[in-house]
């Protein structure tokens, strides 16, 4: 078939699926209304694996045309797909994890009264992330991304009877949309600097610039302005942790494997502009490990399964981050994929524990889950493995591939990384001991209920764990296929600046060292996990007990949304109050006043009128001695 | 010929609705306007889109003085004619559901005002742009001050005089420009447009000449700080009226702007452009901050328009293509996105007798119908990419952020406070427990739907394939850029 055909319809299915189920919602049958989503999923994925087979290797960027969308003068953007290694591997793994958690949702959510509207929203979901993956252009990608973050809020406020629930999604929308504002001025200068928005061309006349160029800095940093919105990172990171008022597998899907990794797809896409401008790495490199250990740390105390799945998720866009601020694209990528896989898996898993255990999602109620969810407790405990960076599964690779560059960029992010790293084992081994291990701390009604989830939830578990645990295959270290298959996209990056892709300089015996000590690091973490959660039976203390200052603060997320709330929420709302009654009252009263003027002088005029002949020949003879004395003096 | 048919058809059938006093003059009222839709449709789809008037009429008025009927559509009033004709039957449509007195008043002021607009858009003659201009503002005036609310007639009577005396500085300066025009076979002047734009008028007389445009247009539209009458007349106003207002009227600001200020006055804009968009870019902001903290339904959609709008002016006044052709676009997608949310408004008040957000709430729960097409209309309005709020906004953004970056920046945190305000009006209505007003909403009546369906059909067309209407207007803005392009070379 026809390659532009096929390519429109992997995001027209989609969004079909998203039709049907929507405007049939309530009339489509339950029993179908999952099928057709997940159908119209698989059937994307179906193509792209087909369109990926037949993808040559090292082979160039195929763009499909549609039609002209914008089109003004000289600036002329374009309905058009790009096809090409990154897409590709994007376009698998919305698709592929997309999939999955469709079919996990059917078992999920069908006992919910909007289960069709759920569905079709998840569907919606996926054709705008689609279009974010596949477009030609920033502006394309600028639809999904915008498109992605409506859906994102539709979901996370689902059951929109419950006002926090709404706050938390509309908080999601207008923190993305501070982020989105940052990209739009991106776009705007690189319209203004390329005169074209497409990708190709872009990047085709940006390897003629020098490096350091300023506009190309500003580009870059406007454009990651951007990603911070969507990939949560300091200091818009805040909506990520309240976005887990959405049902489970959105937290998956959106909040976990896809939309937020954008940011870090919209860096990879945009390499040469980025390693043009080495300032803008150093910035990404900043915020990337502020965030990757002010979440983590956060990660540590909290108590709901999701809120620390969600933490931890900040914490790992802030991995992949700082590996592309040691140019380590591939890296990062590598890292966005094994990062899909096992949070999908975790948070699929939490689901499966909330399902089990009546909606309740605090850790300190839950203990000894094993025995009850054992398909659940197994899958889980590989993707805790898998993210803490222990060998061999997929988190191991990816995440010493990104500290092996980052060390050979910085010693001291090297060593922040790592411990952060420590950070993570810990944090989510406490939450798998917590959770699965010792005695139930929950009621009895809940002991009761507990069982283990149908097999439309097991198995998207079951698949997860084995590319969790075998995802590392996919880049081994020494040049695996990843980047071998990657290598075309940062040819432009190669032009610019040859040395950031110099061969490593660093002896393989160094490299192996490297991963001892972040392995080590991690085991020890493990190991602090197991000896308080398990030997010592420690259980995390109720809200109201007292806790040091340090724990106190970190307990409350650093008081970093009450510092938002008061340093800004709360100053633009009395100015648009202040506005509101003494703005407008003082607008308005200049305006009075000058009407009042005006009354007052016609007031005057008036005596003029006072009927008296000799008073108006006077004023007559006065004026036309005036005119002349004027036209006498000023000749016009 | 077929302008004239735009403008006075409407009128006509105005008068004979006059003498009816029935339950079908509504009936009538939308079988004629919907004629009119047909007319303005039929303008559209067989317009050659150059830079020429097409369809146009043109009979002396005058003679002696040159002073002519002449009218006529090309790119830039096309869209605003379509506008007109397309919004008019809806904002009637809209009306089915309630009684209004004196039915044939009612709805032969709204039809009277559909012939002045047409007037003001496709005026190709300054004087006869006057007289629409003008005219525009009577029936407008009865409809408010008739039916409007408690405290309508101080309101109105504000928005009235503040209008006039803007448009008197409008009447100074084409007195003034008519008097520049130099004799031609007949007479001694003439007060043709196109003549206007053949002059060449000293900087100073060009910064008079753009301040008396100013004010007359920033007053219709509004600018900051012209608009104070807005607020209060949108709430006060029977909500059909507050459509037109807001929906077409304030359209004729811009218009003008575009019609007369760029291509009269590029050196006035040179001098004093920016202090314009400085003042348009404060009330983006200005205005969405008030929309923020706003209660009233009717009061917010009112902060959020007068936030809109100065968007388009800065747009205009950044003198780029992108601009200029975002401000048109835009004034479609503006009129077809506040008409929308003040038909919400109308639905939700006819319903509960409120428009305060604090007594609403949960209305989603029984409406699938109204959810959907709120939230759609919403979409638009906040400029998410596929509807019609993005191509414009993109394009002013960009026009704006081309002329001056801080001054992009600024005007770009509509996109931000513009999604703040409405999805807090979204969420405060629909959203969340109900409440004693809300409990037993009733969704839409077929009626109100079919007042939607076009509406939400506009918000998709022109957001997924915006060229149907970008590329009628595109070589009507080419040539007025050309306007543009030659001052700017030769100032330097």
């Amino acid at each position: 078939m026809q390659i532009g055909l096929l390519c429109a319809l992997i995001p027209l299915l989609p969004l079909l699926g998203f039709v049907i189920n929507g405007v049939g919602f309530r009339r489509v049958p339950t029993g179908l209304v999952g099928g057709i989503a997940t159908l119209a999923v698989l059937a994307s994925f179906l193509i792209v694996v087909s369109l990926f087979m037949s993808f040559p290797a090292e082979g160039g960027p195929q763009i499909v045309p549609l039609f002209d969308w914008i089109s003004v003068g000289d600036l002329h953007i374009p309905f058009s797909f790009q096809i090409d290694q990154l897409s590709l591997l994007m376009l698998l793994v919305v698709t592929g994890v997309g999939t999955l958690i469709h079919l996990y949702s059917i078992g999920y959510m069908h006992h919910d009264e909007g289960f069709g509207k759920f569905m079709a929203f998840l569907n919606l979901f996926i054709f705008f992330m689609l279009l974010l993956v596949m477009g030609a252009n920033y502006v394309i990608m600028f639809i999904g991304w915008e498109g992605v973050g409506l859906c994102s809020y539709l979901l996370i406020g689902f059951w929109n009877k419950n006002v926090s629930y709404n706050n938390a999604a509309r908080k999601a929308f207008v923190m993305n949309r501070i982020g989105d504002l940052g990209f739009l001025l991106g776009i705007f200068t690189i319209i203004n600097t390329f005169g074209t928005v497409e990708y190709v061309d872009v990047f085709k006349q940006a390897t003629s610039l020098p490096m350091g160029d300023t506009t190309v800095l500003v580009i870059a940093l406007l454009l990651f302005v951007g990603a911070m919105g969507k990939s949560a990172q300091v200091p818009l990171y805040t909506w990520l942790p309240d976005a887990m008022a959405g049902p489970t597998p959105v937290s998956a899907l959106i909040h976990a494997a896809t939309m937020v990794t954008a940011g870090i797809y919209m860096v990879v896409r945009s390499n040469v502009l980025y390693t043009l401008a080495p300032q803008a790495l150093e910035v990404v490199g900043i915020i990337a490990i502020i965030t990757a250990l002010l979440a983590a740390s956060i990660g540590l105390l909290q108590n709901d399964i999701k809120k620390v799945l969600a933490y931890s998720t900040v914490s790992q866009l802030g991995y992949m981050f700082l590996g592309l601020s040691a140019t380590a694209y591939t890296a990062g990528m590598f890292h966005v994929i094994t990062h899909a896989f096992f949070k999908a898996l975790l948070f699929l898993g939490a689901g499966s524990v909330i399902h089990a255990m009546s909606n309740e999602q605090d850790i300190r109620k839950m203990g000894g889950l094993r025995k009850a969810l054992p398909v659940t407790f197994i899958t889980f405990a590989i993707g805790t493995w898998a993210i803490s960076g222990l060998p061999p599964f997929a988190g191991f690779f990816s995440k010493d591939e990104i500290l092996a560059h980052v060390f050979e960029h910085s010693k001291v992010l090297w060593a922040l990384g790592v411990l952060g790293s420590g950070l993570t084992s810990f944090y989510m081994f406490r939450l798998l001991f917590l959770t699965f291990f010792g005695e139930f701390r929950g009621t009895a009604e809940q002991k009761h209920h507990l069982h283990e989830s149908p097999a439309t939830m097991t198995i998207p578990l079951i698949i997860l764990a084995i590319l969790s645990a075998v995802g590392g295959a996919l880049n081994l270290p020494g040049g695996g296929w990843l980047s071998h298959f990657l290598e075309p996209i940062f040819e432009g990056s190669r032009q610019v600046n040859p040395e950031a892709f110099a061969e490593s300089t660093i002896e393989h015996s160094t490299e192996y060292v490297l991963m001892a000590v972040s392995a080590g690091v991690a085991l020890l973490a493990l190991i602090a996990a197991y000896v308080m959660y398990i030997s010592r039976k420690a259980v995390p203390a109720s809200d109201e007990a007292d806790r040091s200052m340090p724990e106190q603060v970190i307990y409350n997320k650093y008081y970093v949304d009450e510092l938002y709330e008061a340093a800004i929420v709360r100053p633009i709302r009395s100015m648009g109050d202040t506005f509101y009654s003494f703005g407008e009252f003082a607008v308005d009263g200049l305006v009075n006043g000058v009407a009042w003027l005006v009354k007052q002088s016609s007031a005057q005029l008036r005596r003029l009128q006072s009927g008296s002949i000799g008073f108006y020949v006077f004023a007559m003879v006065l004026s036309i001695v005036l005119i002349f004395a004027l036209r006498f003096f000023i000749r016009f | 010929m077929l302008t004239l048919a735009l403008i006075l058809f409407p009128a006509l059938t105005a008068c004979l609705l006059l003498l009816t006093n029935s339950g079908t003059t509504r009936q009538l009222a939308f079988g004629a306007a919907l004629i009119e839709t047909a007319l303005a449709i039929y303008a559209f789809s067989t317009f050659t889109p150059n830079a020429t008037s097409q369809f146009g009429f043109d009979y002396p008025w005058i003679p002696s003085l040159g002073i002519r009927l002449s009218a006529g559509i090309d790119g830039i009033s096309l869209l605003l004619t379509l506008l007109t004709g397309i919004l008019v039957p809806l904002i009637v449509l809209s009306t089915f559901n309630r009684a209004y007195e004196r039915p044939g008043t009612f709805y032969a002021l709204m039809l009277f005002m559909q012939s002045a607009l047409m007037g003001v858009f496709t005026a190709r003659d300054g004087f006869l742009f006057y007289f629409f201009f003008e005219a525009a503002l009577i029936p407008i005036y009865f409809l408010a001050a008739m039916w409007g609310g408690a405290n309508r007639i101080p309101v109105t009577f504000k928005f009235f005089i503040y209008t006039i005396f803007g448009s008197l500085f409008m009447l100074l300066a084409l007195v003034y420009l008519y008097y520049q025009t130099p004799a031609t076979t007949g007479s001694a002047h003439s007060s043709a447009i196109v003549d206007f734009y053949k002059l060449k008028l000293s900087a100073s007389a060009q910064g008079w000449v753009f301040w008396a445009f100013f004010i007359a247009f920033a007053i219709k539209m509004p600018v900051f700080p012209f608009h104070t009458w807005q607020p209060d007349t949108y709430v006060e106003s029977p909500t059909p009226a507050t459509m037109l207002l807001a929906g077409i009227m304030l359209k004729m600001g811009i218009y003008g702007l575009i019609r007369f200020i760029l291509p009269v006055t590029p050196i006035g804009i040179e001098t004093w452009g920016q202090t314009a968009i400085i003042l348009s870019v404060i009330g983006i902001v200005y205005g969405s901050i008030i929309a923020i903290r706003q209660r009233d339904m009717k009061r917010l959609i009112a902060y959020s328009s007068f936030s809109h709008v100065g968007l388009m002016a800065a747009g205009v006044f950044s003198q780029t293509e992108t601009g200029l052709q975002g401000a048109l676009i835009q004034m479609l997608a503006h009129g077809v996105n506040v008409v929308g949310l003040f038909f919400v408004a109308d639905v939700i008040y006819s319903r509960t007798d409120t428009r305060q957000l604090d007594q609403l709430g949960g209305i989603t729960r029984t409406t699938p119908k109204l959810t959907v097409y709120f939230m759609i209309i919403m979409l638009g309005s906040v400029a998410l990419p596929l509807t019609n709020g993005f191509i414009g906004e993109f394009l002013l953004l960009h026009g704006v952020y081309s002329y001056n970056h801080y001054l992009g920046l600024a005007a770009g945190f509509t996109i931000i406070f513009g999604a703040v305000y409405l999805l807090r009006m979204f969420q405060k209505a629909m959203f969340g427990p109900t409440t004693a007003r809300t409990e037993s909403f009733a969704d839409l009546t077929l009626s109100e739907s079919w007042v939607f369906v076009p509406l939400v059909v506009l918000v998709f067309w022109m957001g997924v394939y915006p060229q149907t209407f970008m590329k009628m207007t595109e070589p009507a803005v080419a040539n007025l850029m050309k306007y543009i392009g030659t001052t700017a070379i030769s100032m330097k």
